[in-house]
C-alpha cells in the first residue's frame, strides 16, 4: 500500500463518516439542515480526493477528462436549476427524477469499466459480477423511475397500465434479462451480451411500473431509490472504490425502510404494490355521479366558521385533497387566525398523508407553519380526545374508522382517529370514495358535518366566515 | 485478490446495518428530505465517473465518461440543493407577536 493509497483510504473513511453523521443528524427537525449540509461536505470530501487519485495515477487523456468536466457541467445545471425551481407540490417527481439519473450513471459507469478492461485480461468474476448487476439494476432504475415520475407529473396516465399477457411478458424478458447477464458472466469477454443485458433492463424498468398505480408510485420511487443504491455499491465493488461501496449501502438502507413503512401505512404489502394494477391511480372523482347523501350532515362555511371561532382545541388533518389543490397556505392562514385569536390548533398529520411520507411536513412548511405544530400519528391520536373540532381537508382513507374493524381493504391500517373528537368537520369535494374505494362511516356520523367545496375555496370561505363570528 | 472482495463486502455488510440503525430513527415529519437526501448521497457516483474518465481512451470511452459524469452531476447537485431547500424551510415557531417586550420599551 503506498502512502497515496493509505491516505486516500483514511479520507474516504472520513467521507463516509460525514454521511452516516449527516443521516444522524436528520433525526430532528432543528439539526436536520445542518445534517444534509454535513452529508455535502463529506461528497465534497469524497469528490476531491478521487480527482486527486485519478490525476496523480494515470494523469489519463485530455479528451476524456474535457468529457468529464462538460458532462458535469452540463449535469450540475441542470440538476440545481430543476432544484431551485421546482415547485414544492412536485418534489416527488424531482425525486424520482434525481434517482433515475443516479441509477443511469451508475449502470454507466459499470458498462463503462467492462468495455475499458475487457481488453486487457479476461475479467475475474469478482468483478464482472457486481459490473453485471450494476448494468441490470442501474438500468432498472433508470427506465423504472422516468416511467414513475411521468406518472406522478401526468404525462403518462396514472392509471395502472396493463394489457393482455403483460405478466407473462415480463416473466419472459425478466428470464432473457437474466440469461443473458449469465452468459456475458460465462464469456466474460462480449460487450454485445453485455448490451442485451442492458436492453432488457431498460425495457423491464418500463413495463414493472406501467402497472401501477399513480397513488402507489411513490412506494415504487422509494424502492427504486433503494435500488439505485445497491447499483451504487456493485459499482463500488466493480472499480474498487469504498467511498461507493458505503454510500451505495447506507442509501440501499435508507429506501428499504422506507418501502416498508410506506407499505404498512398504506396497509399494502410491497409485493402487492409491485404486482400493481391496483387503484385507478389520482382520484379522479369518476365514480361520484351516484352520490348517496343518506345520513349526510351538510354544513356551510357560515356554520364551520361558528363551531371554529368558539373551539378550544382545533385540529386539522391535511390528505391528498389539499396537497393537489395545492391549499397548504389557505389552511395555513386560517390555523395562523385562529392560533392569534387563542384558540389552540395543530396539524394530525397521517404518515401517507400527501403524495409521499412527509410531502404534508414539507408543504405545510412551505407555508410557514411551524414543525411544533404538525403532530405525528401518536401524538395526534392522543390529541383527538381533547379535541373541539376537527377540520379534514380532502383527508379519507386515513381516517376511516372501518379500519379498526376486520374484513375490508383498510383493515388493521394504521388511521387518525378523528371519531374521537367532539365534531368533526369534513371539507372534500363530494362524496366519492378514496382511494381504497370502500365508504367512509366518518363522513355519515351524527356529530360530523360535510361541507362539499374545492379546499382553496372551501378555506378561503371558512376563514371568512370565522372572522365575522370572532369580531362580532 | 480475495482478501480485497472480502473487505469490500464486510464494508457493505457493516454500512448496510448502520443505515437501517441510523435511518430507523429518522421521524416520519423528515422522510421526503430524508429520502431527497440519501438520493444526494448516491450522487457519490460521480467518483466512478472520475475514474471512468481517468481510464478512459476511446471514443466510446470518451462518451460513457460523459454520459456517466452528466448524470452523476445532476443527482448530486441537485439531490442536495432540493434537499436544502426543503430542510430551510421547517422552522420553529415564533415567539407569539404581542409576549412580553421584556427591554425594549423604556417608558
Amino acid at each position: 500500500m503506498t502512502t497515496l493509497t493509505f491516505v486516500i483510504g483514511i479520507v474516504y473513511l472520513l467521507a463516509a463518516t460525514l454521511f452516516v453523521l449527516g443521516l444522524h443528524q436528520m433525526r430532528a427537525p432543528s439539526t436536520a439542515r445542518r445534517g444534509n449540509l454535513t452529508s455535502a461536505l463529506g461528497m465534497a470530501i469524497a469528490i476531491i480526493a478521487t480527482i486527486v487519485v485519478a490525476l496523480v495515477g494515470s494523469g489519463g487523456n485530455l479528451l476524456a477528462w474535457l468529457a468529464l468536466i462538460l458532462g458535469a457541467a452540463l449535469g450540475a445545471f441542470y440538476g440545481t436549476l430543476r432544484a431551485r425551481t421546482v415547485k414544492m407540490t412536485d418534489i416527488p417527481q424531482l425525486v424520482s427524477v434525481f434517482n433515475a439519473v443516479g441509477g443511469g450513471a451508475a449502470a454507466a459507469v459499470a458498462f463503462a469499466d467492462f468495455v475499458l478492461n475487457i481488453t486487457a485480461v479476461p475479467l475475474g468474476l469478482s468483478t464482472s459480477i457486481p459490473i453485471v448487476l450494476d448494468v441490470l439494476i442501474g438500468s432498472v432504475t433508470f427506465s423504472g423511475s422516468l416511467v414513475a415520475a411521468g406518472k406522478l407529473q401526468g404525462i403518462i396516465p396514472g392509471r395502472p397500465i396493463t394489457f393482455r399477457g403483460g405478466r407473462v411478458l415480463n416473466v419472459a424478458i425478466v428470464a432473457f434479462a437474466l440469461g443473458a447477464a449469465v452468459l456475458t458472466l460465462l464469456f466474460g469477454q462480449s460487450t454485445l451480451l453485455l448490451v442485451v443485458v442492458l436492453v432488457a433492463s431498460l425495457t423491464i424498468g418500463v413495463l414493472m411500473v406501467l402497472p401501477i398505480g399513480g397513488a402507489d408510485a411513490p412506494v415504487i420511487v422509494s424502492l427504486l431509490n433503494a435500488f439505485t443504491g445497491l447499483a451504487v455499491a456493485m459499482a463500488g465493488f466493480a472499480i474498487d472504490n469504498q467511498a461507493l461501496i458505503i454510500a451505495g449501502a447506507l442509501v440501499g438502507a435508507a429506501g428499504t425502510i422506507l418501502t416498508l413503512q410506506m407499505a404498512k401505512a398504506m396497509n399494502r404489502s410491497v409485493m402487492n404494490i409491485v404486482l400493481g394494477g391496483f387503484g385507478t391511480g389520482d382520484s379522479t372523482g369518476a365514480r361520484s355521479t351516484a352520490q348517496d347523501l343518506t345520513g349526510v350532515r351538510q354544513v356551510t362555511a357560515d356554520d364551520v366558521g361558528l363551531q371554529l371561532a368558539y373551539a378550544q382545541h382545533v385540529l386539522i388533518v391535511p390528505g391528498f385533497g389539499l396537497a393537489s389543490a395545492q391549499a397548504q397556505h389557505e389552511v395555513a392562514d386560517l390555523a395562523k387566525y385562529l392560533i392569534g385569536h387563542n384558540i389552540d390548533v395543530k396539524y394530525a398529520i397521517h404518515p401517507v398523508a400527501g403524495r409521499m411520507p412527509g410531502h404534508m411536513n414539507v408543504l405545510l412548511a412551505e407555508a410557514n407553519v411551524p414543525y411544533e405544530q404538525m403532530l405525528q400519528l401518536d401524538d395526534a391520536n392522543a390529541a383527538f380526545d381533547n379535541c373541539d373540532v376537527a377540520l379534514v381537508v380532502g383527508a379519507n382513507d386515513v381516517c376511516n374508522p372501518m379500519a379498526r374493524q376486520g374484513g375490508n381493504p383498510v383493515s388493521g391500517m394504521p388511521i387518525l382517529d378523528v371519531d374521537n373528537a367532539k365534531s368533526v368537520v369534513v371539507l372534500k369535494r363530494s362524496m366519492s370514495p378514496g382511494y381504497a374505494g370502500i365508504p367512509n362511516p366518518l363522513f355519515t356520523d351524527p356529530k360530523t358535518g360535510m361541507f362539499f367545496a374545492d379546499a382553496k375555496q372551501g378555506l378561503t370561505d371558512i376563514l371568512a366566515a370565522t372572522k365575522e363570528y370572532v369580531a362580532g | 485478490m480475495t482478501t480485497q472482495l472480502f473487505g469490500n463486502l464486510a464494508i457493505f455488510v457493516l454500512s448496510l446495518l448502520v443505515g437501517f440503525e441510523v435511518i430507523s430513527k429518522i421521524p416520519t415529519t423528515l422522510h421526503t428530505p430524508m429520502m431527497s437526501g440519501a438520493n444526494a448521497i448516491h450522487g457519490v457516483v460521480v467518483a466512478g465517473a472520475i475514474v471512468i474518465a481517468s481510464e478512459a481512451d476511446s471514443p466510446v470511452g470518451y462518451a460513457l465518461t460523459f454520459a456517466a459524469a452528466a448524470l452523476a452531476a445532476a443527482n448530486v447537485s441537485g439531490g442536495f440543493v432540493v434537499t436544502d431547500r426543503m430542510l430551510r424551510m421547517f422552522t420553529r415557531a415564533k415567539a407569539p407577536a404581542g409576549a412580553t417586550p421584556t427591554t425594549k420599551d423604556p417608558s
